[in-house]
């Protein structure tokens, strides 16, 4: 596919800031919409507006077969063995905590360990803690080298029949960096340790084959990977799913309910209680659909390892510029770049940046650990999708340089 | 000395030249770059203003019952922001800071042109020194 091809599916592409033409940088954060995710939601609330599994009225039997025949697409995104394996929740937050919670209060006691990398996104930090202290055990941490790799070698000294499970993202949002996935829940499943794994920036860049890799967990966002926001996935192994209580209560996810107790819905609606978001959770079909689509066009991930190869050389060989998530090879990096920039701050050029059109992220990224291990307060990130352009990338070069000699002189 | 409405005037009147943002940065980059020097020992915690993304600390002092600020940022435009503030209600007495709306902001159009984050962070810097001015009275 051209890159001018793929553009055109994305209106929100074509518009201006500032009078300059908007280079939208910040794809790590939440990517642009389909246009056929634009019209997949309209059509929804146009011709489906009704709530789902229950009525059996015809808006909500349309509203329920698109529901579910978004489970199937899911389930062939990810090759899920089965449907049951699949719950839908408001995006990768939410899956994680739910997947923290609910394994902590099945399998996780006190004395109890449980992992997590350096490089996580707080979202896959924090729920953890917060099981840690509800259910007396310990967190902690496998850190990761200079250049942003974990120390995987580490990992099989911390494990002990005690760790009970370990979080890892499958590509860190600051580091960009591919993790072997497959070799870390090799090491932990020969110790008996459950691995979950944080696909937010994984999904849309490569996604995952989770019966392959063997991962009992994965969690993935929508909006970042082109569908609408506030949906998103909790892939879970059958057996642990249904060892695990439910997270919330009420809606779809009972069985039977009496005062003097209540039975649950079998899954995957155990764990989707309340209202789904049957508007937006559609919208994953024609996203995924593309998704797949990109990630085995040649010409589309040539252009991207062109642009990959492009950055790495500008920021990475740049004495005034720090790289962090420096790659062995340009395969293990994707198109993210997180950078300081000497004697200038991340915010000042973030800021002149965007006034020349250029929308980037700066700050701490939802990964404080990460800003302390590396000694910053935060960074800039440029963070590129397939419709990016080689022209872009060349303008931000050129622009970077530019504010960060306005804002040196 | 000059009123406070004649400086507030002044800066609305500087702001008018620049029709682009780019060069309102440039005019506020170079305010920062001329804010006087900051103590490293001052830089404490109770000095930091809370809802910044970068770090904005800000002191006070009270000579001849007017009310003196000092300030510094690791950003450059926040340092610029603060020192544009500081170059308006510095030398003023606690009652005219106070009695203040802090209209010129709106006039010269710099909270609009700020992300949400750093308007939070003007707002913060704004809160202070009425703080401070409301301390005074």
């Amino acid at each position: 596919m051209k890159v001018e091809e793929i553009r055109q599916m994305f209106p929100a592409l074509s518009q201006e800031v500032y009078g300059k033409k908007l280079v939208y940088f910040d794809n790590a954060a939440t990517s642009q919409r389909l246009s056929s995710v634009i019209e997949c939601q309209k059509d929804c609330a146009l011709g489906a507006n009704a709530n789902i599994h229950r009525a059996v009225h015809k808006l909500a039997v349309e509203a329920t077969k698109a529901y579910e025949d978004t489970r199937d697409a899911v389930k062939s995104f990810l090759n899920v063995g089965s449907r049951d394996e699949i719950i839908f929740t408001s995006g990768t937050t939410h899956s994680i905590n739910l997947a923290a919670s609910c394994f902590g209060n099945a399998f996780v006691n006190p004395g109890d360990e449980v992992i997590v990398s350096e490089s996580e996104h707080h979202s896959n930090i924090v729920p953890w803690q917060l099981m840690c202290n509800r259910r007396g055990a310990t967190l902690r941490v496998l850190p990761v080298d200079n250049d942003g790799h974990l120390l995987v070698d580490l990992l099989e000294g911390m494990l002990s029949e005690r760790t009970k499970i370990l979080a890892v993202t499958q590509i860190s949002n600051v580091l960009g960096i591919r993790n072997p996935i497959e070799r870390i829940v090799s090491i932990c499943h020969s110790k008996g340790c459950k691995v979950l794994v944080d696909g937010a920036q994984g999904a849309v860049h490569g996604g995952i084959d989770v019966q392959e890799t063997g991962c009992d967990f994965y969690a993935f966002s929508g909006h970042k990977v082109y569908a609408a926001t506030g949906v998103g996935v909790l892939y879970g192994k059958k057996e642990l799913l249904e060892a695990m209580p439910p997270y919330m209560g009420g809606g779809e996810m009972i069985d039977h309910v009496r005062f003097s107790g209540t039975t649950y819905a079998p899954l995957p609606e155990k764990f989707e209680a309340g209202t789904q978001n049957f508007l937006s959770v559609p919208t994953l079909r024609p996203a995924l659909e593309f998704a797949q689509e990109v990630n085995k066009d040649a010409e589309v991930q040539a252009r991207q390892k062109e642009i990959i190869d492009y950055l790495l050389d500008k920021l990475g060989n740049s004495p005034e510029i720090r790289l962090f998530g420096v790659p062995r090879g340009t395969e293990e990096k994707i198109p993210l770049f997180s950078f300081c920039v000497e004697g200038v701050h991340h915010e000042d050029l973030a800021l002149i940046l965007d006034k020349m059109g250029i929308a980037l992220r700066s700050g701490q990224m939802c990964a404080e650990p990460l800003m302390d291990r590396f000694g910053v307060t935060g960074m800039l990130r440029a963070s590129i999708a397939p419709y990016n352009t080689m022209e872009e990338a060349e303008y931000f070069v050129k622009c970077l340089d530019k504010a960060a000699k306005m804002l040196r002189a | 000395m000059k009123s406070l409405q004649e400086v507030k005037e002044a800066i609305v009147e500087d702001f008018s030249t620049y029709d682009e943002w780019l060069d309102k940065y440039e005019y506020l980059i170079e305010l920062g770059k001329n804010l006087s020097a900051y103590p490293e020992e001052k830089k404490t915690d109770d000095r930091l203003i809370q809802g910044c993304q970068s770090r904005v600390w800000l002191d006070s002092e009270v000579r001849d019952g007017r009310i003196w600020f000092t300030a510094d940022s690791d950003a450059i435009i926040t340092k610029g922001i603060i020192s544009l503030l500081i170059s308006v209600y510095s030398g003023r007495t606690a009652s005219e800071i106070y009695g203040d709306d802090f209209g010129f902001i709106t006039e010269i159009g710099l909270k609009e042109n700020l992300s949400p984050t750093r308007a939070n962070g003007l707002a913060s810097m704004i809160a202070r020194i009425k703080t401070i001015a409301e301390e005074n009275l």
